[in-house]
């Protein structure tokens, strides 16, 4: 698997930072011409994945958010999203629909949203050290009609 | 982000613009739920016209003013969705709980 272009960011697990991970994430992934629909997808994917790095991993502290986008040989969009917050102690049961571990209205869907709207996820994470998430999407190429 | 409430009889409209994400649906909770406490509409439009982005915070947001709702007997609907909208909606299954169009 061919890495074609690549980029990095770090940022601080603040909130008013959401919305900036998304559209970065974003405009990197438009390089692969996607539909609304796909980059929506993308976008509500990298949205819950950088919420749970705030809302769970690093819950009150400041931490980073370390994210890295790639464009894979094949039209494959993948993104890390890490953080080194508290850890999942058992992901079968945080990857639960519904299942969330902090009250308020969390909806408990952020992975199950990740799931339907990315072609794959892959969770791996160490209690206290911290959580990286992983998501593939293919973005099929468009035919383009001239005329 | 910004709620515009509107009141008509006892039909409370909040018409909610910008993108809902954790980072903004603490706000527009607490708008929604003043303007339901001052008004007690029996019925709630969550319009989503002027939404262009929403992620599952914005199911949090809808399910908790559906339960306040339903204690005050009154009903929801959900208007304004964007394709992007219902697909987050559909996947939390809340076309059970609201009519949506």
């Amino acid at each position: 698997m061919k890495i074609v272009n690549k980029f990095n960011m770090s940022l601080y697990a603040r909130s008013a930072n959401e919305g900036f991970a998304r559209s970065c994430i974003s405009a990197f992934a438009s390089q692969l011409d996607p539909t609304l629909e796909e980059l929506n997808d993308i976008k509500t994917a990298v949205s819950e994945a950088v919420t749970n790095c705030i809302v769970h991993a690093y819950k009150e502290k400041l931490g980073k958010i370390y994210i890295t986008a790639e464009i894979i040989e094949g039209g494959i969009l993948r993104i890390k999203i890490r953080d080194t917050g508290c850890g999942i102690e058992n992901i079968e049961l945080a990857l639960t629909p519904l299942y969330t571990t902090v009250g308020g209205e969390r909806a408990g869907l952020g992975f199950a949203v990740m799931q339907s709207f990315m072609d794959s996820i892959k969770v791996s994470s160490k209690v206290g050290k911290g959580t990286t998430v992983t998501m593939k999407k293919k973005i099929s190429p468009r035919i383009t009609v001239n005329g | 982000m910004a709620v515009e409430i509107t009141v008509k009889g006892e039909v409370m409209t909040a018409l909610l613009s910008g993108e809902i994400d954790h980072h903004s649906a603490a706000g527009m909770r607490e708008k929604i739920d003043s303007a339901i406490d001052s008004n007690m509409p029996s019925l709630l439009v969550l319009d989503f016209g002027g939404v262009s982005f929403m992620d599952s915070s914005g199911i949090g947001l809808v399910m908790g003013r559906y339960r306040t709702l339903q204690k005050l007997g009154a009903n929801l609907h959900i208007t304004g969705a964007s394709p992007q909208i219902e697909k987050v909606m559909k996947l939390a299954g809340m076309n059970r709980l609201a009519t949506i169009n």
